[in-house]
């Protein structure tokens, strides 16, 4: 290892109530949280920059791109009020225009449930019935739920044979969160209803003004935020949490809640060794959701785009498909685009396009083979935008595409996972602290708990949790705020 | 702490919860997610609210006792016995 050239814990107090691994949207609002509630917080970040997923970066020319900024459902308005600031909060804008292309159909949707009942009638002729009776059932859908009950079974019990309804209802989904027909349909029950309620939702000032605002939230509440830091184990004695080694410096706390990825968290960070085999057991059985690929496309400072959607999920594809969904031979993207009313002021335009995709199909290729299928990638995903913007070859300045290895580099997850685990990693999660006094984790585990809404809620389940554990362990607490 | 202060408290709690809601003609038998728009996190503020101001730990199974206001006071009145109304 190199040496540090500058040391990102100087300061730092020798012992803290909580230490909180990673500044995710879950790790960042349950910072802020315990914060508020009266505890002694530090957010250990290994990167320069904060929001994990929820990050964006810049480049020559005056352009900003943003990972993840659209399409977080409404209720994303509550959470960001009750947990961060009413001033967050009322910058949260409706996406209107959400487009699909592909060769089963062709339209334009608000995203919510009326226009969606209309479409389902109008353009596929389900009878309304069925409709209304499919929207009772998704909402219907809880946590306790039997998870025998695929997605597909749950459109083919609705919409038998109907593979152009089940791409209608499902792309956007799996945009979001990455879930496919095989997944549990209560995961996309409740996530599908929660867009239903009232449309998809993006943040009006860009990511980075949003992380900015969530900064200083978190220092006004008392976090001790370090950048740079890179948690490298958790000290666990006598099935207890005791410290932390960041940088290579031991810091005790009490408990420790991790927004790095679960499987992370208790083979690399605490150790095998300190949980019970059968709990291990089945950490074995949690398996990582898939990665992303995307291009980031900037437009030349003076040039516009037309107004073509705010979400358009394309596809070349004959149907639904989720193999070809995660091939490399890409059949489907969703384009994002940002106009200048995302960042007022800016007069400036970018697309991103994104793909589900998998780690091993990027992991195995030769250096100069990566290279040259990112570039491909790049000018495949430049030809077909052209289709929607035409001429986009002319009006962009920079373009450049990430992998799943991209997404490894930055978020340190396993096989750069950039929507966490699949559904059983829940239970896991939740099962942490009685396995470890003061051990918890919340980030992505399973698609409920997924997303921008998701993780943001998570993070506050999780930090109602940690504040639980420490006033018992710690009664003097009492009433801080009294 | 008197029955009235207790439903004050609890009243005092969902307006900052739901500010946007109208808490004064809540009626006391009927369930509160009936009348506003509360959800399961909601609920977990209002335990989180009163683990804050008056270290008072409800368990996930007495969940069920906050489902309505007159819930809410039975449930709380003994707990909050003897405190007074300082949050």
């Amino acid at each position: 290892m190199n040496k540090p050239s500058k040391d990102w814990l100087k300061g730092a107090l020798s012992a803290y109530d909580t230490v909180v691994i990673g500044s995710g949207l879950a790790g960042m609002t349950s910072a802020n949280l315990l914060a508020k509630l009266g505890h002694k917080v530090l957010l250990a970040e290994h990167h320069y920059n904060m929001g994990g997923m929820a990050t964006w970066f810049k480049r020559k020319g005056g352009h900003i791109m943003d990972i993840s900024l659209h399409g977080f459902p409404c209720g994303m308005i509550k959470t960001l009020r009750k947990y961060w600031s009413q001033d967050i909060s009322s910058r949260v804008i409706q996406l209107k225009n959400v487009r699909f292309e592909n060769p089963q159909f062709s339209l334009t949707t608000s995203f919510d449930k009326t226009d969606f009942t209309r479409i389902l009638r109008e353009h596929f002729g389900i009878l309304k019935e069925v409709v209304d009776e499919f929207f009772v059932t998704a909402r219907g859908m809880n946590f306790y739920d039997d998870m025998v009950m695929t997605t597909r079974d749950l459109f083919e019990k609705y919409f038998p044979g109907r593979t152009d309804v089940w791409r209608f209802l499902m792309e956007p989904i799996t945009y979001a969160n990455g879930s496919t027909l095989d997944d549990p349909a209560l995961t996309y029950g409740i996530v599908f209803s929660n867009f239903m309620d009232k449309g998809v939702f993006t943040y009006q000032g860009g990511t980075d003004h949003l992380i900015k605002e969530m900064k200083r939230e978190l220092i006004k509440n008392g976090v001790d935020i370090r950048t740079h830091c890179m948690v490298e184990k958790i000290y666990v004695e006598d099935k207890s949490v005791r410290g932390v080694r960041i940088n290579g410096q031991d810091i005790q706390c009490r408990s420790v809640l991790s927004n790095s990825n679960l499987l992370t968290t208790i083979e690399q960070l605490t150790g095998e060794e300190h949980f019970q085999p059968e709990f291990i057991k089945e950490v074995k059985k949690v398996r990582l959701n898939n990665s992303s690929c995307q291009v980031y496309m900037g437009i030349k400072k003076g040039e516009t785009v037309p107004n073509v959607g705010d979400l358009l999920f394309t596809s070349s594809a004959d149907e639904y498909c989720t193999e070809k969904i995660l091939s490399k031979d890409i059949t489907s993207r969703t384009f994002s685009f940002y106009y200048p009313e995302i960042r007022p002021g800016s007069n400036r335009y970018s697309i991103v396009s994104s793909t589900n995709a998998r780690y091993q199909d990027w992991a195995s290729l030769s250096e100069s083979q990566y290279k040259k299928d990112k570039h491909d990638l790049e000018q495949n995903t430049l030809d077909a935008l052209d289709k929607y913007v035409p001429g986009i070859r002319d009006k962009v300045d920079h373009v450049e595409a990430s992998t799943p290895k991209t997404f490894k580099r930055y978020t340190l997850h396993p096989s750069g996972t950039s929507f966490g685990t699949k559904f059983e990693g829940l239970k896991i999660s939740r099962d942490l602290p009685k396995q470890i006094d003061g051990l918890f984790h919340a980030g992505s585990v399973g698609i409920i708990m997924s997303g921008w809404l998701g993780a943001a809620n998570y993070g506050v389940i999780v930090a109602n949790e940690t504040d639980k554990f420490l006033r018992q362990v710690s009664p003097t607490l009492v009433t801080a705020s009294a | 702490m008197t029955i009235e202060e207790v439903r004050q408290i609890i009243l005092n709690i969902l307006a900052d919860i739901a500010p946007d809601e109208d808490i004064s003609s809540i009626d006391d038998n009927t369930k509160l997610r009936d009348q506003i728009d509360l959800d399961s996190m909601d609920f977990l503020d209002i335990v989180m609210e009163l683990r804050k101001r008056f270290n008072i730990e409800v368990p996930e199974k007495d969940y069920e006792h906050l489902a309505t206001m007159a819930g809410c006071v039975s449930y709380l009145t003994p707990l909050l016995k003897g405190r007074s109304m300082a949050s």
